[in-house]
């Protein structure tokens, strides 16, 4: 028996608040935050609005992630879904047809990857590993190998803009997060989910369609990174096939694992996840502002992750709780 | 005969965190013998084999091989003292070829260098002796499962082998296949080997074994010359029941009228798995499928159930002809299925108690129309007081209730999708007596209550105290049904061992 039970939020949470804290003894204009021009302005506020499509991506990552599988897909379909935007945009097509196209590539990806894992079996890592390698191909092919440059006002302010004075892209992505925890929690959707991560032999012989709600997940995630590769383009102003999305697959997995959510499926933490993106948003602010190389960068994001998993290993907690032995009740 | 020993192990002891799983077991396997160890679920055949194949070590007695004290540590310690295992589940790499798998571990060259001709000579040298034809630089996926077994015994006589430990061999083959491995294990007995062999079938122990053990519970029964010990006496030692022990006679009560059967199966079967089976239930009955391990009964349940696709047959319910192709089916229909695997197949184990109540009852809602919490609030308090579930609350993660406790669990979610027929698969495995006297009582208020209900226990004393008539299974085959007066322990053991037959 535990002594007590802790939030899954509370290891995050104090992470986050530990690497502020730091910044703030480092250089206490951190966390200073101005009104200019009635827009807000601050480190803090760049944390939150360059995080928002980690944080968007780590959204639907959850839910993978919760089945028991995983998408590494997710970067690559960010390059597709941003060059899809530059060409329709260039092509002189509305904005509503762009983001409508953005977001139908993403849930395209999505049932790629869902029918290859619900229903054809084939091993999570393998099945979007086969489209996080094509899926660069596949962008590359749709701006013609081109850095396609955007201009228009109202899709850069997708990413850019603010709205009563708040950057518009983390309100977006935060009520998107209001939403999905809603649609989860209000209906059946938050508990199969996890069933399925948790047993899912145990979930089908209950009755569940298990096939189904996996699938649902992987087209939730793409649907999320296909949104995320139009802020990405938004905040750029052109869509970069080649660099677009690199590496954010990883950042999204860290983000679903720090905040709480095992790899090997079952409960959630959508909360969570939103304070590990920003974690990792905040510690590649960190070093930015430390001065560190950006080829340098991602061996403090490692260690960082070795710690968490370490964490919730129960063979290390095991052997950690080993090291101060605990009275037992005789 | 008096041959010496080739293998003595005396007092074996294994204890896992809170099971004794082997308790002073002795067993000796003699030089050019075949000896069956038997016994059913639970009763330590594997855990005996892993002992002896040092995938465990004991914790108490001794390992004695042609008089010499043996420790091995490890699989590969037991393949150097000459004891070699064939799994039940083929150990091989498919994608290699024959004479690759017969030498993997032991490939013969020299300085990393691999001597290819001698890989196919020694491959073709091992097969020869067990007479098989096979070509050595076939790929070993692409052969029978039954040559593949071969294969196995091939790679296991390559070492200098002893002693051949085979763990149910035969599960997965056909009858002819089966003769050809009793040829190949006659010839080697005939060599001096020792055979130990594991199954669940009792002709194939009668066909081909010289002596047998009986394990039951961790414990030893007995050893006994197969010729001298009867089918039904066998039964009686596995399921620890003698025939001369007083009789239990059903009290379960036939259903007052026979109306139309709320589930019914005609010719249902599946290939490897049970041969064609005719069941009905009457709502208000409870109806035992009996039969030793292996004998087809979680099949059976299975292919009503929907989990595993049938060859062929019919399933209708309350008269009506039904399509059932997954348990989502089954459930939507009214059935119910409380698998004996609770771990692996039942309990959500991270998931709360009330989550997991409530599961198969949202799941048949569907997503939308989900339950407030309030209503699982509701359910979970009724059902934790009419079952008398002990959890601290009904948040308490469902792993860390006791046995008995997460099995009520299981059995209160599928009450909660009122369901019209249940299928019980071994519901008291596992589990103290105190709960298994409640679940007894909770399956003769769901009889009263209007349920049909298909029982399967190896209990044969709970078979006949909750069932009015038991359908047995032998060797995949419905073989006869016992209803009435006539349902007591011993006719249906006698079923059971197949010895019916010659009785009348």
């Amino acid at each position: 028996m535990k002594p007590k039970a802790k939030s899954p939020i509370f290891w995050p949470l104090a992470g986050l608040v530990a690497l502020v804290l730091l910044n703030a003894v480092h250089d206490l204009g951190f966390l200073k935050i101005t009104l200019l021009d009635g827009h807000l302005y601050g480190v803090p506020v760049d944390i939150l609005t360059q995080g928002s499509r980690t944080m968007l991506v780590a959204l639907g990552m959850t839910l993978v992630i919760a089945t028991g599988g995983v998408d590494l897909s997710v970067g690559s379909v960010v390059a597709i879904a941003g060059a899809v935007c530059a060409v329709l945009l260039q092509g002189g097509h509305s904005l509503a047809v762009t983001l409508a196209a953005a977001i139908g590539t993403g849930l395209l990806a999505g049932s790629a990857n869902g029918l290859l894992v619900a229903r054809l079996g084939v091993q999570p890592i393998v099945a979007t590993l086969i489209l996080m390698v094509a899926g660069r191909g596949v962008a590359q092919l749709i701006v013609d190998g081109q850095v396609i440059i955007i201009k228009s006002p109202s899709f850069e302010f997708l990413a850019n803009g603010f709205l009563l004075g708040v950057p518009f892209a983390p309100l977006l992505v935060i009520a998107l997060y209001a939403a999905t925890h809603f649609a989860l929690r209000r209906t059946a959707l938050g508990l199969f989910i996890e069933a399925v991560g948790d047993n899912e032999t145990a979930s089908r012989f209950a009755g569940l369609a298990a096939a189904r709600i996996k699938a649902l997940a992987y087209i939730f995630c793409g649907a999320c990174a296909g949104l995320a590769g139009v802020l990405a383009a938004a905040n750029i102003r052109a869509a970069d096939a080649y660099r677009a999305g690199e590496n954010m697959e990883l950042d999204a997995i860290f983000a679903v694992v720090v905040g709480g959510t095992a790899l090997t499926g079952g409960r959630f933490v959508i909360l969570g996840t939103a304070i590990g993106a920003l974690l990792i948003q905040t510690l590649t602010t960190t070093m930015y502002n430390l001065g560190v190389p950006p080829a340098i960068a991602p061996v403090p994001k490692a260690l960082l992750i070795i710690g968490v998993s370490l964490l919730q290993s129960e063979k290390v907690g095991r052997w950690l709780g080993g090291l101060w032995p605990k009275k037992e009740a005789a | 005969m008096n041959t010496p020993a080739l293998l003595e192990l005396r007092g074996i002891g294994k204890k896992f965190p809170g099971v004794v799983a082997l308790a002073g077991v002795d067993f000796t396997v003699r030089a050019g013998e075949i000896h069956a160890l038997l016994g059913e679920n639970g009763a330590g055949k594997s855990t005996l084999i892993k002992v002896l194949t040092g995938v465990y070590s004991a914790d108490a007695g001794e390992l004695r091989l042609a008089g010499r004290v043996i420790r091995p540590a490890a699989p590969k310690d037991a393949e150097r003292l000459g004891i070699s295992t064939v799994y039940q589940e083929v150990n091989l790499v498919p994608s290699l070829s024959v004479a690759e798998n017969i030498t993997l571990g032991r490939q013969p060259g020299r300085l990393g260098f691999l001597n290819w001709r001698a890989f196919r000579r020694r491959a073709a040298a091992a097969l020869a002796r067990l007479e098989v034809k096979c070509d050595v630089d076939a790929e070993l996926g692409s052969l029978s499962v039954a040559m593949q077994q071969m294969v196995a015994i091939a790679r296991a006589l390559d070492t200098s082998a002893r002693l051949l430990v085979l763990d149910e061999p035969t599960a997965s083959l056909d009858e002819k296949e089966v003769a050809e491995l009793f040829g190949i294990m006659r010839k080697l007995r005939a060599e001096g080997m020792g055979i130990v062999f594991v199954t669940h079938f009792l002709d194939q122990v009668y066909a081909v074994s010289d002596r047998l053990t009986v394990l039951r519970n961790g414990q030893l029964v007995g050893e006994y010359a197969t010729a001298d010990l009867s089918r039904l006496a066998l039964v009686g030692k596995m399921l620890g029941r003698e025939v001369s022990a007083a009789d239990f006679t059903s009290h379960a009560a036939a259903p007052a009228v026979t109306t139309q059967p709320v589930l019914a199966a005609r010719g249902l079967s599946r290939r490897g798995a049970i041969a064609p089976v005719d069941l009905a239930l009457q709502p208000g009955e409870v109806v035992g499928l009996g039969g030793l391990l292996g004998s087809g009964r979680t099949e059976t349940a299975r292919l009503l159930f929907g989990i595993d696709v049938r060859d062929a047959g019919e399933i209708s319910v309350k008269g009506a002809p039904v399509r059932i192709t997954s348990p989502r089916d089954a459930v939507r229909l009214g059935l119910a299925f409380c698998s004996e695997d609770r771990k692996g197949e039942g309990i959500l184990p991270n998931l709360s108690v009330r989550e997991n109540l409530i599961f198969a009852l949202q799941g048949k809602r569907g997503v939308l129309r989900a339950l407030s919490r309030g209503e699982q609030e509701q359910l979970c308090e009724h059902y934790i007081k009419a079952l008398r579930i002990k959890t601290a609350d009904a948040e308490t993660p469902i792993k860390n209730l006791s046995g008995g406790n997460q099995q009520k669990v299981l059995l209160a979610r599928w009450l909660a999708t009122q369901p019209a027929v249940i299928i019980l698969d071994e519901p008291t495995r596992g589990i103290d007596i105190g709960a298994k006297q409640e679940i007894e009582q909770l399956i003769a208020k769901l009889r009263s209550d209007g349920l049909a209900v298909l029982f399967i226990s190896s209990e044969i004393d709970e078979v006949v105290r909750n069932c009015s008539r038991v359908l047995v299974l032998r060797e995949r085959r419905l073989t006869g049904e016992i209803a009435g007066a006539g349902l007591n322990s011993e006719n249906l053991m006698h079923l059971m061992a197949g010895t019916h037959e010659a009785q009348s």
